[in-house]
Formats: C-alpha cells, structure tokens, sequence
C-alpha cells in the first residue's frame, strides 16, 4: 500500500511541478516525472512478491505469477512518452530561439 | 476491412516523405488519395453493418482476449464526419500550404492525424484508444506549430502541456480501471462494472476521465488552450482541430467511455449539462469581444460543443440525438468558417476584422460562403444549425431544464449577433485603400468552400432523412448503454 501512497505522491509532484513552476524547462521535467509516476503504477498493478515469469511449462503449474499485460502496456507508454518529449523540447529551443528566455512570465504575446 | 481505415492514412503518413524524395508534387497526390479513399470507405461503411455491428479481431485474437476494433451506428458517424471534413481540408490545403515551407512535412502529419483519429472512433479496445489518442494528439501538436513563428510556438507548447497533462490522467484512469477489473476491452470492463456494485474506484476513474477528455474537448474550466491553439495553426488544420478533433478525441471518448462502459447516472449527467451550459454561455460571451477572425471562431468552438455536451447530458433520446445532430453540423460549418478565415488570410495577410472590409466585391465566393455558414452557426432557417439548435431547446424543454433551455436561445441569440458583426466588418462594410489589390482565393480553396457550403444547406433541407439514416442509429448505440457489451462479447 505504502509503494502505491509513494506513486501518487510523486505523480502529484510531477503535476505541480508541470503547471506551477515558471520555467518552461522546468515543466518538462515535471512532466517526466509524471508519466513516470503513472509508468510506475501500471507496474506495480502487476507485480507480485516472490512471483515468476509467466512462462508456461507443460511439468508444473504456476501458482504465482507476475501480470506481464502492465509490462507490455508500458513499453508503449514509455515510446509515447518519448515522443512528447522530445516534441516538447524541440518546440521549447525553437522558443528560445525566438524569445531568447525559458521564463513563461515573458513569453505572452497571446492573450484574451 | 474495417483495419483499413488506419492503415491507409498510416501507410500514406509513411510513404508521403518517401515518395516526394523521388518525385516532388506526388505527395500531394498521394495525400488526395488518402483522403478520398477514406471519405469513401466511411460512407460504404453506412451499408455494412446495417444497424447491428460488425467486429474485426486484429491478428484473429477473439474478443476478451485480442484487441478488436468495433463498428456501430456512432463509429459509423463520427467516421463520416473525420473524413468528410478530412478530404476537404487536404483538398483546401494543395492550394493554401503553399506559403509555407516542406509540406511534404505536412502531408505526413495530416495523414498521421487522420489515422489516429479513425483509430479512435473504431477501437475497441481502452489502452488501443488511448495509443490511437496520442497519435492524434501529437500529430496535432506539431501542426499547430507548423507555421512556427513566436506565437505558434508559443500557443503550441500550452496545447502540449495541457494536452499530456489530460492524456496523464487518462492513463492513469485506465490502470486504475485495468487494476479493479484485470480487462482492457471495452465491452468486457463494461460487463465486469455493470455486474458489480458501482465502488468508489469506478466514481474516482469517472472524475478522472471527465478530467481528462474535458481537457482535451476544451469545456469551460478546462478551455485554457484552444483559444490560442486553434488561430495558431494553418487554416486546414484550425478546420479539422475545430470540426473533428476536439469531437473525436474529447466528445466521442467521453461519450463511449461514460454511456457505453462506464454506465451513465444522474450525478454524472447533471455535471454534463452544467458543464455545457457554462461552457456555451461563456464561451459565446468571450467570442464577442474578438478582433481576430480565427480567435472569435475558436471561442464559438467552445460554445458550440458546450450545447454538444448540455444536449448529451440531458439524457434522452431526442436529446441525444440533437447533440449528435449538432455535433455533425458544427463539425460542417465551423470547418467551413476556419476555411473562409483561411483565405481571407490568404489574400488580405491579415485576420483582424477591423482592418478588412468590402471582401463581399473582391472574393464574392468566400463571401457567400461565409455566409451561408454564419447562418447555419447563429440557427437561421432553413441551414442546417436551426435544425440541431431546434431539437436540443426542444429536448431541453421536454426533460424538464427550462434554464438550460432559455440558456440555449438567448446564446443562439447573442452567436447571430456576433456573426452578423463578422459579416459586417468583414465583407459588407465599405472602406477604401488597403484591399484595393485582393484577389479573389486559388481555385481549390473554393472547391473545399463551395462543397461545405452545399453540404450546409443539404444538412439542413433533408434533415429529417439525414436524422432517420445516420443520427438515429448512432444515438441508439449511446441509449442502449452498457449492454453494448453483450453485443460484442457474445457474437
């Protein structure tokens, strides 16, 4: 239970970090942090104490296994991830390029 | 046949650089080739399944076990929808890209975004909807920032921000979904929630997908980024973001997670009116005081899907069906608006209505077609918004909402009001100088125009059979609720 009150809490800080801190950097990281949060619970979902590979033998059963669909899922999410993020800093240096800051108090030529 | 509506456009996203490495122009080809052949699945697909469904198991992996991808009355709609007004836009855009630079860069994420969202109206399956989401999603993000001055950058990278954080949560949701009933498919989470007592879990997961999809539909509290996101982008890419996007990835998940797995109740019904009426009244109020043509529009956006949602949350048929409705004809004339901003843009350099003026003498078919969409948009007899609008006050009335329903007229109300504004500054109104030198928009731009304008004025004439053939079906798929399961899982 604590391993998935420590998952929250740095999902929570990953979220805070995204959509409080200032600096757009910053904010990546923050959501790096958060989709690895969520990376870490759909593992946790499937893990078991003392639990075995899934791999099924024809001479003994398995009683204790470990839920390998979280594990697959998750190599997809990470690809994902990887595809936001490097979206996300490429988008930020073609900003900086423009405005020549990452601090998201100078960059407001939107409004309204 | 069902894969194919994925597989053409990805394989079109892959071969587009390919082939304009061999041949430059030929991508264009390709992605007119893309487009038309999906517009014509999606319509044969009405043929297919005939009222029931027909399910395709990727790989031949059987229902609970394999991913499937499912077509029913609503994929059926919303298919025709992301096509139509995909086609149109990639033949708006042969013309319109031509101001920017690599557009085979184009072509490629457009046709990337029409897989993605094809992969969503079809999947059945949760993760395989939430992997389809976040093609959608970064193919959009990158077109937003296509144009990639300051201020696309700068609007692209609140989108990002604020549409991983929605797809976060959604994820999130999911494992928690996945860790109460150890499925993915829908049809079997349905049957797995629907024989339980509804727990605190399924509640929590609902919050955090009304979290999640109302972020990526831009509903009122949730609306932050459109505004800018929507202006930001070229103008085939506002039509779709505006007329497909929002609706496929945030209405139409929202709608099938909620009514067909989940299983609707009145809690969360009343948050869906709430959220509409707040979205459409403040959407509508902040969309008057703009200046720019794209960004009034993109605040209509909100507006209008807000009556989408208020119309949905009602919770009847007849209020089923107008939100449907409307959400079919807003996705017909909004798109049909980014595209005439597009080429007032296009020919004038400029989006502000102040500084345009007497375009109705020099572009007389943008102007007309203009008009035909403000009038469809404000619910002037007979286009095709009065219909919708009608039906949904209608409904609003009958289920017993008298303010929803008022709320609904006066917005009405105040939406032909500001159109009649845009056509004032825009078109009507006679200045001298500055536009001495326009000319009217390249020919395919007012193909694209002309066809939506026809379809507007269709849409409205034969409502009723339009309603009866394609509405119908869908709304009876949302009716019909969590034993959507049963007619998936047991065939």
């Amino acid at each position: 239970m604590s391993l998935y009150l420590l998952c929250l809490i740095l999902f929570l800080i990953g979220i805070y970090c995204l959509l409080v801190k200032k600096n757009l950097v910053k904010k990546i990281i923050g959501f790096g942090i958060a989709e690895y949060a969520v990376n870490l619970f759909f593992i946790l979902l499937g893990y078991r104490a003392g639990g075995e590979a899934p791999i099924l033998d024809k001479h003994e059963a398995l009683t204790n296994i470990v839920d390998p669909l979280p594990q697959a899922l998750i190599l997809t999410s990470i690809v994902i991830g990887l595809g936001v993020t490097a979206l996300m800093v490429a988008i930020v240096l073609r900003i900086y390029d423009k405005y020549r800051t990452f601090d998201i108090n100078e960059i407001k030529k939107l409004k309204g | 046949m069902l894969a194919l509506f994925v597989i053409i456009p990805l394989g079109c996203a892959f071969l587009v650089p390919v082939v304009s490495k061999i041949r430059s122009g030929t991508e264009r080809l390709l992605a007119v080739f893309c487009g038309v052949s999906l517009l014509w699945l999606s319509l044969s697909s009405f043929f297919w399944f005939e009222g029931g469904r027909i399910i395709y198991s990727v790989g031949g992996w059987k229902a609970p076990f394999g991913i499937c991808m499912v077509l029913d009355g609503l994929s059926a709609l919303m298919l025709l929808v992301v096509n139509l007004i995909g086609c149109t836009a990639i033949i708006y855009s042969l013309d319109y890209i031509k101001k920017y630079t690599a557009p085979q860069l184009y072509y490629t994420l457009f046709c990337l975004l029409l897989a993605g969202l094809n992969g969503v109206v079809i999947s059945g399956d949760l993760f395989n909807l939430f992997v389809f989401l976040e093609i959608t999603s970064i193919a959009s993000y990158a077109l937003v920032a296509f144009g990639a001055g300051s201020e696309e950058l700068e609007a692209a990278f609140k989108y990002l921000v604020l549409g991983s954080l929605a797809s976060t949560l959604i994820l999130l949701s999911i494992g928690i979904l996945y860790g109460s009933v150890s499925t993915l498919n829908m049809a079997d989470i349905a049957l797995s929630l629907s024989a339980s007592q509804a727990s605190n879990i399924t509640m929590f997961c609902l919050a955090l997908f009304i979290m999640g999809f109302g972020l990526k539909v831009a509903l009122v509290p949730f609306h932050a980024w459109l505004p800018d996101a929507h202006p930001a982008a070229p103008a085939p890419m506002s039509a779709m973001l505006s007329g497909v996007v929002i609706k496929t990835i945030g209405a139409y998940a929202l709608m099938r997670v909620v009514f067909n797995i989940i299983g609707v109740n009145a809690a969360v019904l009343g948050i869906f009116v709430w959220l509409g009426i707040i979205s459409m009244s403040a959407g509508v109020l902040l969309a008057i005081g703009q200046w720019d043509f794209k960004r009034l529009l993109a605040y209509h956006s909100i507006s209008q899907i807000g009556y989408v949602i208020f119309a949905i949350g009602l919770g009847t048929p007849l209020g089923l069906i107008g939100g449907l409705f409307h959400l079919f004809n807003h996705s017909l004339f909004k798109s049909l608006l980014f595209l005439n901003a597009g080429a007032v843009d296009y020919s004038c350099e400029t989006r502000q209505l102040d500084k345009l003026g007497g375009l109705s003498r020099k572009m007389p078919i943008t102007a007309a077609t203009s008009l035909v969409a403000s009038l469809s948009i404000a619910g002037i007899p007979p286009f095709c918004g009065f219909f919708s609008k009608l039906l949904i006050i209608i409904a609003a009335f009958q289920a017993g909402n008298i303010i929803g329903g008022f709320v609904c007229v006066i917005v009405g109300m105040v939406t032909l009001a500001s159109f009649l504004k845009v056509q004032k500054y825009a078109f009507s109104r006679k200045v001298e100088g500055i536009i001495g030198e326009v000319k009217e928009a390249p020919v395919l731009m007012l193909i694209a125009m002309v066809f939506l304008a026809g379809l507007c004025v269709i849409a409205g004439l034969f409502s009723v059979p339009l309603i009866k053939n394609i509405i119908s079906p869908a709304a009876a798929v949302l009716m019909e609720g969590t034993r959507y399961a049963i007619g998936i899982l047991g065939a």
